[in-house]
């Protein structure tokens, strides 16, 4: 390969530069692997432009982790925000912050990085004429109505007024209201700093990205491969270790599977349900199942008056009851997802807020009992649940059916609940955002950030941007409200906590499971680990 | 294109085919009979019509006979399941997923813990009834147009077959998405429906192929010249010797759509759950060949006997139609 | 003959424009499309506005498929979802997926036409029951299935191919994919083919061939098969087109990014740029084959006429 020899030469040449280390057979540092090896890996096509503020899929978002790095960054290992571009960010009152840019940084084209970069980028994301999906990441930002009005009138500014640069390398930011942990979700990829080419040829970047990060993209075929190569100039600590990574783009992960056996192909990232009990066999210990912040539910459509009458959450508990998730996720998802018993992720960790068994009784299997709260509760609405999911994506109909086996199961009644496919995602989430669920539907959250605020908010606050089910409670506002408020970040987390046990008291959503990241690799490869957000952390992949 | 030389074989070619006329005995039988009939009224005069010869025939053709009984079998099953199956297809018990044959469970157990053998048993109602409606449907509607523009050609012919043309252009996923996902009603027929509303395009360019081969023999000449109408020529001439390349697309496309309706309810806009069907089986199998390939086997190895039935069947009625072969 | 391909030519344009509006409205009986490109998250109104907007959503829909009429006559098929020229994605789709279905097209003419005459030659012998036998086994196991083993089997018990083509997609990459998505229309061929053999074989031509003293395989090629030949060609010339915008689970299998891919994303992220774009280049697929098995008809047999 001629692309990765020349790349090895410029990685040796740059390595002897910077830090004068042994060079040439690789093996130089623990483990070994040959630092200008370039590995391949599985991806899909990300379905919007790779804007920073336009990307909401994890396969956009893993290009965006290779060729970015923001003020925070979580660590790969334990998720909590860690100052990366940030000198440091300071408040006195939770709502007025100062942030000071490290100076040193470049992006991959030689400009600098300064305080003017984010706030750039950021005016640009939130900015309605961009039409960036993320911008309501900046919605707390002062002056976040006037460059995006959320009622389709006029946008009458071009820029946040709470965004003021102070220096070459700092800038305030002004909320407007309180938000303790504002600085903990920089980390995510829409708050990236942007360079000046982003602006002045908008068209030539999107053909060709160029970022901050430890890779840079050497070349990009749309929907089929990026090649991106390790950037020897990088200045942060989390170098590459490899030479660089081939997104190749699969429609199908079975047949990324199929290729990784074949050798065609050095890492998964999405190991396919039915080839699970398989990977002992095929891969040996060169796979990997951890803990990712997703979770599954099943939100229900509050509008619909079946489902929010009194005894309506006897049902939900019911239903939940009837639902034997232990054998769900031993038997469809061999073990690479776990039985929720909160309505968090334990990648948020004990401190963070997750709390194994908030849930109590009401998740666990108890179909006596589940017949008994549901006959109670009126009985199931219309004799008959309907679980709605979209069938295009993500083979949801597996444990779906299981699901309602295990519900008709526990109920005695072989009709007591079926699937409800739905052509496409799009359609699904048409019916979703038009009121038109008559039943309980398929709800996924993979956090933006490990907060406990991003499993509660944007889900059950009332009219929250996802907040399908339409479920609204004075008491749960208003502890989300005190939590934001609150400085003491245990204090806050507490308070959030209260907020849970709200949302458990009425059933709000039924939680399934917690989602695994699983990964597969190639004997070329070793270091290989996936982030809490299930992406595998490529810079620190040995190849060799 | 290349010109083609015509000249001897071709001749021979050209006459030669018409000539098949004088091997056609019962045609020919037919035929003498066509100017002393009255204008096709009083079936008793006409002792040995072509049909009744079919089925004389048909009626000592062992093949004839051991499809029909397999078909008969099928039916029955499809109205009876609980005949031969005792357990019911939507009792599913996750603990046993996957699992092999075992006593009382012949064909073991789906990834949902479901029998198999009885699933496969209560399947055939819905996969026979989509299979044959849907072939019926394609077949009748496409050999009728297509044969009728084959026939008179002209200004019908080009309307059809550009008809025929923005069909074929229809995507079938993205007409089940928009065409089926409409649809909230629980029964076959929205699948039947669209299914045949894709597929009679087929046939009727297979139909209006032959026929338009078959009214060059000398044979429908002479009908035609011995005053024959269109109606008679086209159903007493034209269609038993047209019909063979019907029946065998018809009987291969039985299998497919039986498939078909597998890929639709696989992308969700199928048969609604809790239906049962061979190929909502088989779609979901498909996924576990490598850990479980009885859960493929079973309801595919019954697919396959029902093709198989239907294709001898179809070849059984092709030959008995088909005097040349006697 | 040229007076009749001319009025053929002549007579696309009606379907053309049929074709496109019917599945322009399809596309748009989907419903919105915004919905999706959001996620998992719900659009914020103004932002969901602004996309509508800019994607030319928000004008009713007669005036987007005027528009989009109009651009298409000046060569632009509109941009997809991903900021990505629809021309652009057919210059990469097309060439793969016509490689891979002339592929296909060869399995069907080659083998399906030789096992068809062989087996039509030979009724009822071992040979005609183990093609019969052959021919259920691809009806009742799906493509994914067949696909999906014989990618197992040769790309990675046997290592004699890579399990997945690459984006160069070679003729020779192309083997297996186009052998798997050839299967059922290879049932067809065989079976039509072996059906009109056997019913032209006993044919008067025939013997008078045969009686001439001509050698064996003469008759069977130049008199038996292209007598025969009329509904195969026009099956084959009715499959060209499905087997480029159907190609879609083979090309999932073996990751082709070709039409069926393409087509199949456009669908389920209802880009109506995409779909209608590569619809309206299949139309026109459809209608030149249709038009050469027409022409075909007239070689094959020379007694059909065209004015």
């Amino acid at each position: 390969m001629r692309g990765a020899t020349h790349a090895k030469w410029a990685a040796c040449a740059a390595a002897v530069a910077l830090a004068a280390t042994a060079c040439g057979g690789g093996g130089s540092d623990s483990g070994g692997g040959d630092s200008g090896a370039v590995l391949s890996s599985s991806w899909g096509d990300p379905q919007n432009p790779l804007e920073p503020a336009n990307t909401n899929e994890v396969q956009g978002g893993k290009v965006l982790d290779m060729i970015f790095r923001g003020l925070k960054r979580y660590n790969p290992k334990t998720g909590a925000a860690e100052d990366m571009l940030a000198e440091k960010i300071d408040t006195s009152d939770s709502q007025n912050f100062t942030v000071t840019v490290k100076s040193g940084w470049k992006f991959s084209n030689g400009e600098a990085v300064t305080a003017q970069s984010f706030v750039d980028a950021w005016n640009y994301g939130a900015s309605l004429k961009n039409n960036q999906k993320n911008a309501y990441f900046f919605g707390y930002i002062e002056g976040y109505d006037k460059v995006h009005p959320e009622d389709g009138s006029k946008q009458t500014a071009d820029t946040l007024s709470g965004l003021k640069v102070t220096g070459t390398n700092t800038f305030t930011v002004k909320l407007t209201q309180k938000f303790s942990t504002f600085p903990d979700t920089l980390g995510y990829p829409a708050f990236a700093p942007l360079p000046k080419a982003f602006f002045s040829d908008h068209a030539a970047w999107i053909k060709k990205p160029v970022g901050n990060g430890p890779y840079a993209i050497e070349s990009y075929t749309k929907g089929s491969k990026m090649s991106l190569r390790k950037w020897d100039g990088y200045p942060g600590d989390d170098k590459a270790e490899n030479g660089g990574v081939d997104l190749k783009v699969y429609t199908d992960n079975n047949t990324a599977y199929t290729d990784l056996m074949a050798g065609n192909l050095d890492l998964v990232d999405d190991v396919p349900a039915a080839q699970l009990k398989n990977v002992k066999n095929d891969l040996g210990d060169r796979y990997l199942n951890t803990p990712a912040g997703i979770i599954q539910t099943l939100a229900f459509p509050f509008y619909d008056k079946n489902w929010n009458k009194s005894g309506s959450e006897k049902v939900r508990k019911g239903l939940s009851m009837a639902i034997n998730r232990e054998q769900i996720t031993n038997t469809i998802f061999q073990k690479t997802r776990t039985p929720a018993t909160d309505w968090t992720s334990p990648v948020l960790g004990e401190k963070g807020g997750f709390q194994d068994g908030l849930c109590g009784d009401g998740c666990e299997y108890k179909p006596d009992e589940a017949k008994k709260l549901i006959q109670e509760g009126g009985g199931l609405p219309g004799g008959q649940v309907k679980i709605s999911y979209n069938a295009d994506t993500g083979s949801h109909k597996e444990w779906v059916d299981a699901v309602c086996n295990s519900i008709n199961n526990a109920l005695g009644n072989d009709k007591a609940c079926v699937g409800n496919p739905v052509g496409t995602f799009a359609d699904f989430r048409n019916q979703i955002t038009q009121k038109k669920m008559s039943g309980p539907f398929r709800a996924g959250w993979q956090m933006d950030y490990p907060l406990i605020q991003n499993f509660l908010q944007p889900l059950y606050y009332t009219n929250a941007s996802s907040n399908d089910g339409k479920w609204s409670n004075k008491d749960f506002d208003k502890l989300v409200d005190q939590a934001n408020q609150e400085t003491d970040t245990s204090k806050a987390i507490g308070l959030f906590q209260d907020a849970e046990k709200v949302v458990r008291d009425n059933m709000a959503a039924i939680p399934l499971w917690y989602q695994n990241g699983s990964a597969g690799w190639s004997d070329r490869l070793s270091n290989v680990a996936l982030n809490p957000f299930s992406v595998p952390v490529y810079n620190e992949i040995k190849v060799g | 294109m290349p010109e083609q030389p015509y000249e001897p074989e071709g001749a021979i070619a050209g006459t030669g085919m018409g000539g098949a006329m004088d091997l056609a005995a019962s045609e020919a039988v037919t035929l003498e009979k066509t100017p002393g009939g009255p204008e096709g009224t009083g079936p008793q005069q006409k002792p040995r019509s072509l049909w009744s010869d079919a089925w004389r025939d048909l009626r000592r053709n062992p093949v004839f006979i051991i499809s029909g009984l397999v078909i008969l079998f099928l039916v029955v099953i499809s109205l009876w399941p609980s005949l031969i199956a005792s357990g019911n297809p939507l009792k599913c018990d996750l603990a046993k997923a996957q699992e092999g044959s075992q006593p009382g469970h012949p064909f073991g157990y789906d990834g949902q813990g479901c029998d198999v053998y009885t699933r496969t048993v209560y399947g055939t109602r819905i996969s026979i009834s989509v299979g044959v409606l849907a072939t019926l449907g394609v077949a009748v509607l496409g050999s009728v147009l297509g044969g009728l523009a084959g026939y008179f050609g002209g200004a019908w012919d080009s309307v059809m077959s550009r008809i025929t043309d923005i069909f074929f252009a229809i995507p079938v996923v993205l007409g089940g998405l928009v065409l089926l996902s409409v649809v909230t009603s629980n029964t076959i027929w929205p699948v039947i429906g669209f299914i045949v509303l894709l597929g009679w395009t087929q046939v009727y360019r297979i139909a209006r192929g032959s026929v338009i081969t078959a009214k060059q023999n000398d044979y429908v000449q002479a009908a035609r010249a011995l005053g024959a109408s269109d109606s008679r020529i086209l159903l007493r001439h034209i269609a038993p010797n047209a019909v063979a390349p019907v029946i065998v697309v018809a009987t291969i496309a039985l299998g497919t759509y039986i498939a078909l309706e597998a890929t639709l309810s696989y992308l969700g806009v199928g048969l609604k759950p809790p239906t049962v069907s061979w190929g909502i089986d088989i779609s979901s199998a498909s996924a576990y060949i490598r850990n479980a390939p009885h859960m493929l086997l079973w309801p595919a190895g019954a697919l396959a006997i029902t093709v198989l039935a239907f294709i001898m069947l179809g070849d059984a009625v092709r030959d008995a139609l088909d005097p040349k072969l006697r | 003959m040229g007076r009749y391909v001319v009025r053929r030519l002549l007579q696309m344009i009606p379907v053309f424009i049929g074709a496109t509006l019917l599945i322009f409205l399809m596309v748009n009986v989907m419903g919105d499309p915004i919905a999706g490109l959001c996620g998992d998250k719900q659009c914020d109104p103004a932002t969901a506005a602004q996309l509508k907007k800019e994607f030319g959503l928000d004008k009713p829909v007669w005036q987007q498929y005027l528009t989009y009429m109009g651009n298409v006559f000046t060569g632009d098929f509109g941009t997809a979802f991903n900021g990505q020229k629809v021309t652009e994605l057919m210059s990469t789709a097309f060439p793969v997926t016509i490689r891979l279905t002339i592929v296909a097209i060869l399995f069907e003419i080659v083998i399906g036409i030789t096992l068809g005459v062989v087996t039509g030659l030979r009724r009822g012998r071992p040979v005609d029951t183990s093609v019969l036998l052959l021919t259920l086994v691809v009806i009742s196991v799906p493509t994914f299935v067949t696909g999906l083993l014989l990618q197992l089997l040769l790309g990675v018990e046997w290592g004699w191919i890579k399990p997945s083509v690459s984006t160069d997609a070679t003729f020779s990459e192309l083997i297996v994919p186009g052998l798997v998505l050839a299967s059922v229309s290879l049932a067809y061929v065989t079976r039509l083919t072996r059906t009109s053999i056997a019913e032209n074989r006993r044919a008067d031509y025939v013997r008078t061939a045969i009686a001439k003293g001509l050698p064996r395989q003469r008759v069977i090629i130049r008199h038996l098969l292209r007598n025969s030949l009329i509904p195969v060609v026009t099956f084959i010339g009715t499959d060209i087109g499905a087997l480029m915008g159907g190609a879609i689970v083979t090309e999932r299998i073996f990751n082709i990014h070709g039409v069926g891919y393409q087509l199949y994303q456009g669908i389920l992220r209802q880009n109506t740029q995409t779909v209608v774009g590569f619809v309206t280049v299949l139309v026109l697929v459809f209608l030149v084959a249709n038009l050469l098995v027409d022409l075909l008809y007239a070689v094959l047999d020379p007694r059909i006429r065209y004015a």
